[in-house]
């Protein structure tokens, strides 16, 4: 009865899903015409398809989108380890947390993005300056989950273990990592779409490589179907990367009671 | 027991001048007034805490850290959710560095002596309270303790459910020769499991009586339950603790 509700649900929304897609692709193409709006400012999407396969075909298209999303992975690993990392050390060392948390607030506050012309100045028109602005970016995410995940771990599982005689590793590795996991792959979510943020902010600064130098190369030609597939693109790396923290998420925490529908 | 308080504020003296002792295979149940510091007792005895003055002993070695004769149960099952059952269940085989076929095999027994071996490969949300409940006292029996702490272990389960751990637990307690104190502020409970009860006083809270229970099967608090002695005893816990009495009804917090 209640699986069968559940089913219904499903479909009735997905079949609302794909209704609306069909409209959205219908306003793209004719909407722009019928509103008498001029293509260089938007253009229909039959003009933006042409240009992505143009782009395919002549200005490497598959190239950068490969470099912006190496970007992306390298920035996010990095980022989300560093994040990990510190968070559990800060979580585990209240002194330390109490000394460093007036810095990591103000880095925090501080919009990362801006940093992306001081890296280039550091680096250069490298692929570095892109990946540095990334971890930056989801450094703090994750860092912030993980901390609050291992302050607030239940205090009567740790006297468990302890009370089974568990060493500080033990207790770490048998009760605070695995409880922090949930908190942890909900950090990993908001950083997978801050990292391509980080990395486009960094193409568009400078260098010749990537999606982000694309969106910009079209923005000075005027050629406003480029800037289009160049966004499309972006969206697509982005989409990829959070579905791989999803799906590594719903590996992980297995364990966790089924929610039925759980979303994105 | 005296905790410090912070800054400005001062500590709680949460227990003072308690003393008593458990004999070897002995059930001792503690009741008293919530915030009597039955609680502090139990972190004293299972190491987790030093006392301020004064100390506590188990089989003549004197308490200072965590040990292995001594293991707790609390109202919560603290069943890890990431775990299998049997992996909750060798939990602390594991943390004492069992050799792994031995710990997956004493905690097969262990399920198994609890009619809970079919539910092995489950995680511990699929488990209603009262199924895991039985493996937290699974867990804590896996180390072969001497002692066990036990705290308020059945105060969230229903009546029906209830009744049916407390025979599994005294059935255990009884057939392993296990030493266990048991605090509850179920003043049946205490009767029906106990072979004596320690009656605390509120905050500070000490030992203000002590009452042994003279009644036969102590490993069958469902036979203990048809004596008509238990209504005595309860009466008398109830006239000890002065539940009714106007002047005590406020419980410190």
């Amino acid at each position: 009865m209640e699986a069968g509700r559940q089913k219904s649900m499903l479909r009735r929304g997905a079949a609302a899903s794909a209704a609306l897609l069909v409209v959205f692709l219908a306003a793209g193409e004719w909407g722009p015409g019928l509103l008498g709006i001029p293509p260089f400012i938007v253009p229909p999407l039959s003009t933006i398809a042409a240009e992505g396969l143009r782009m395919w075909n002549v200005s490497h298209l598959a190239f950068h989108t490969a470099v912006t999303f190496a970007e992306v992975v390298a920035g996010f690993a990095l980022g989300s380890l560093l994040g990990a990392m510190i968070g559990y050390l800060l979580g585990m060392s209240p002194a330390a947390e109490l000394a460093l948390s007036p810095y990591i607030l103000a880095l925090q506050i501080a919009p990362k993005v801006a940093f992306a012309p001081l890296f280039i100045l550091w680096m250069g028109f490298t692929v570095y300056p892109k990946i540095l602005v990334a971890v930056l970016i989801v450094f703090f995410p994750v860092m912030v989950n993980v901390l609050t995940a291992v302050r607030t771990v239940d205090r009567d599982l740790v006297n468990l273990a302890r009370a089974f005689t568990a060493s500080r590793a033990q207790v770490f590795w048998k009760i605070e990592f695995p409880a922090s996991m949930p908190a942890m792959f909900a950090g990993l979510r908001i950083g997978s779409t801050l990292a391509v943020v980080g990395v486009v902010v960094g193409e568009l600064v400078g260098g010749n490589m990537g999606l982000g130098y694309l969106l910009s190369f079209g923005e000075g030609q005027g050629n406003t179907p480029m800037v289009f597939v160049a966004i499309f693109m972006l969206t697509v790396v982005g989409g990829v990367a959070y579905l791989a923290v999803v799906l590594a998420e719903r590996r992980v925490l297995h364990y966790l009671p089924a929610r039925g529908y759980q979303g994105f | 027991m005296h905790f410090p308080g912070d800054a400005g504020r001062p500590g709680i003296l949460a227990i003072r001048e308690v003393s008593f002792a458990l004999a070897d295979g002995e059930v001792v149940a503690l009741i008293g007034p919530s915030g009597c510091g039955k609680s502090t007792l139990l972190n004293i005895g299972s190491g987790l805490y030093a006392p301020s003055e004064g100390a506590a002993f188990v089989d003549g070695e004197r308490v200072t850290a965590p040990n292995q004769h001594v293991a707790f149960m609390l109202q919560k099952d603290l069943l890890l959710p990431w775990r299998t059952i049997l992996d909750n269940v060798a939990f602390g085989l594991e943390i004492q560095r069992r050799p792994g076929a031995a710990r997956i095999a004493r905690a097969h027994e262990l399920l198994a002596s609890l009619q809970l071996d079919d539910f092995a490969n489950h995680y511990p949300h699929q488990l209603s309270g009262g199924m895991r409940q039985r493996v937290a006292l699974a867990r804590t029996l896996a180390v072969d303790p001497s002692v066990l702490l036990l705290d308020e272990p059945f105060s969230a389960v229903d009546a029906q459910t209830r009744m049916v751990l407390q025979r599994d637990l005294a059935r255990t307690l009884k057939q392993a020769g296990k030493t266990a104190l048991l605090i509850t502020h179920d003043l049946a409970e205490a009767v029906l499991m106990a072979d004596r009860v320690l009656v605390m006083s509120p905050r500070p809270g000490h030992i203000i009586d002590e009452i042994r229970i003279e009644m036969p099967h102590r490993d069958d608090p469902i036979a203990r339950r048809q004596q008509a002695r238990l209504g005595e005893y309860a009466a008398m816990l109830m006239q000890r603790l002065h539940i009714g009495e106007a002047a005590a009804v406020e419980p410190a917090a």
